[in-house]
């Protein structure tokens, strides 16, 4: 097999952004999967998506108007999640139908050809550009340099937010910065990943490293590998069966989740609570 | 009981009203506690008990009426700071058998208030952890996922992670509630010795007669978000006020309580 694709700038581009994005993701993914609301990434996406149609319809940036988008779906997110009045799941379904909605309504009212948006549906991590890469690496950064300094009020608010406020600490603060980073993540990887497959680089490698440890800090470790496995994985399945690397990295990061389902040590754990019932 | 707060209340309401989505939880509430008091609060579901410690940490806001707790007003950018000195154990929650912690990592929260932002545990931090478990006799467990423990020895947990917060007023809101009559039993001794031990003041919410400590020094009756009595135990538990308290006949058995009832 000719593997010399690789030494193109284009593909080392697919290689940097599979691994921003993965990292930025999986770090994110952390906290939908531990605040037990994975719709939080599909709702997010979806503003995203729709803001980033008005942008193409209206001709500004797409990425601005996924950034306002999923800014604001993250302040109407954040009283449901906090207050937990209404059931969230519901308000968040409701939330991505809207935005879902609200997107194919630009996508219909955009003149002329829809290639561009439809781009952003499915993503295209071949056709990145330089600042794309950029975006993406400096949103990656700020995720991982704010998880990494804020790990211990981070770990508390996901933990229990009353907890987290009862030991005195600002966790409805924390609450809204983690939904604004899943926004910038979001919008940050629309270009590579898609609107519609986005969630799936969110959920799954959180999910898998959510079934192999008990240490939240391996748990973010695990999740951002298994993005970049999930990015790496999927762009090279792309490129040897010539099928789109979307949906390739979102099939790639589900069948490592279903492996790590398979062999969590966590299921033996019921198994290993009776043996030690019976010792005792 | 004169101390750090100069002989005054380290918990005082006044006229305290505090409102829970669109129901009125307290309806004027006054209640003085001293420091070093061990006070049992008791009454039906929905009498308010809760709230009444929520408001009291600064989790709740009030409509009116007055709050000072630990010499300060429980509202603004002081609630941070005044949660960090009460040690709140709430209802219980079910922990996700899964949860990415440790038993050790759980009662490190507690501290994480006090140690502020930028901050990290360090060795002394973890040897406070290490000393509250052994406290409430969960050094064996401390490794464990958190997920992993039984009813009580969660309650155990979650009391250790309010002490590593090294509290001077602690909070108490049903602990024993889906406990097994022996859990109950160990959870109440060690709530008391550790009231006795660090000197704390304590206030205990409970809605069940039989999960009041024995050796409260006073016991408040709470219905419809008023205060409707208080006093010693042995002049507040009477067949008569806990008949009223719950809308049916009770009766106190004497003969449990009369040996530990202070006189």
């Amino acid at each position: 097999m000719d593997f010399s694709v690789f030494g193109y700038q284009f593909m080392q581009n697919a290689i940097l952004a599979a691994f921003l994005g993965g990292v930025a993701c999986g770090t994110i993914g952390v906290f939908v999967v531990l605040m037990h609301m994975p719709f939080i990434g599909v709702a997010m996406s979806h503003a995203a998506f729709a803001g980033a149609l008005l942008g193409v319809w209206l001709g500004f940036n797409p990425l601005i108007g996924a950034f306002v988008f999923s800014l604001v779906a993250a302040a109407i997110i954040g009283p449901l999640a906090d207050r937990g009045g209404l059931s969230p799941e519901v308000s968040l379904g409701v939330i991505f139908s809207l935005m879902l909605g609200i997107g194919f309504l630009f996508l219909g009212l955009m003149p002329g050809t829809r290639s561009t948006a439809l781009e952003l549906l499915w993503g295209s991590i071949l056709t990145n550009s330089s600042s794309d890469i950029l975006v993406l690496g400096v949103v990656a950064a700020i995720v991982v340099g704010l998880v990494a300094v804020f790990f211990k009020e981070i770990q508390a608010t996901v933990f229990n937010r009353n907890i987290a406020l009862s030991v005195g600490l600002p966790a409805t603060v924390i609450l809204y910065g983690v939904l604004f980073l899943a926004g910038a993540t979001v919008t940050a990887s629309l270009r590579s990943i898609g609107g519609l497959l986005i969630f799936a680089l969110i959920v799954n490698p959180a999910s898998a490293a959510y079934q192999l440890t008990y240490s939240m800090k391996r748990m973010f470790l695990l999740s951002a590998v298994f993005g970049v496995l999930s990015g790496w994985i999927g762009l090279l399945v792309s490129y040897v069966f010539d099928v789109p690397s979307g949906a390739t990295i979102v099939i790639t990061s589900s069948v490592i989740f279903i492996l790590a389902a398979v062999f969590s040590p966590k299921h033996r754990v019921r198994h290993w609570q009776a043996e030690a019932a019976v010792k005792e | 009981m004169a101390g750090r707060y100069g002989g005054s209340a380290i918990v005082s309401l006044v006229d305290v009203v505090a409102a829970f989505r669109e129901k009125v939880a307290l309806r004027g509430v006054s209640l003085q506690v001293s420091e070093g008091e061990f006070v049992g609060v008791i009454g039906p579901n929905g009498a308010g008990k809760t709230t009444l410690l929520t408001v009291i940490n600064g989790l709740r806001t009030i409509r009116s009426g007055r709050v000072s707790v630990l010499g300060r007003t429980a509202d603004g950018g002081n609630r941070h700071a005044l949660r960090r000195e009460v040690g709140y154990l709430a209802q219980v929650e079910n922990i996700d058998e899964r949860t990415p912690m440790t038993v050790r990592d759980v009662v490190m929260i507690g501290r994480y208030g006090m140690l502020g932002l930028f901050h990290r545990p360090g060795k002394h931090d973890w040897a406070v952890v290490d000393e509250v478990l052994e406290m409430v006799g969960m050094s064996h467990l401390a490794r464990r996922p958190i997920g992993h423990l039984s009813g009580g020895e969660q309650q155990r947990a979650a009391i250790a992670r309010c002490l590593a917060q090294e509290p001077k007023l602690f909070l108490l809101d049903e602990p024993t509630a889906a406990l097994d009559w022996k859990a109950q039993a160990g959870i109440l001794d060690l709530v008391r010795r550790i009231h006795d031990s660090r000197r704390l003041t304590t206030l205990f919410v409970t809605h069940d007669l039989a999960a009041l400590p024995l050796a409260c020094d006073r016991v408040v009756l709470m219905k419809d978000g008023l205060i409707r009595d208080e006093g010693r135990p042995a002049s507040v538990l009477t067949n008569q006020t806990l008949s009223d308290l719950y809308d049916i006949p009770v009766s106190v058995v004497r003969e449990r309580r009369r040996e530990t009832i202070p006189a």
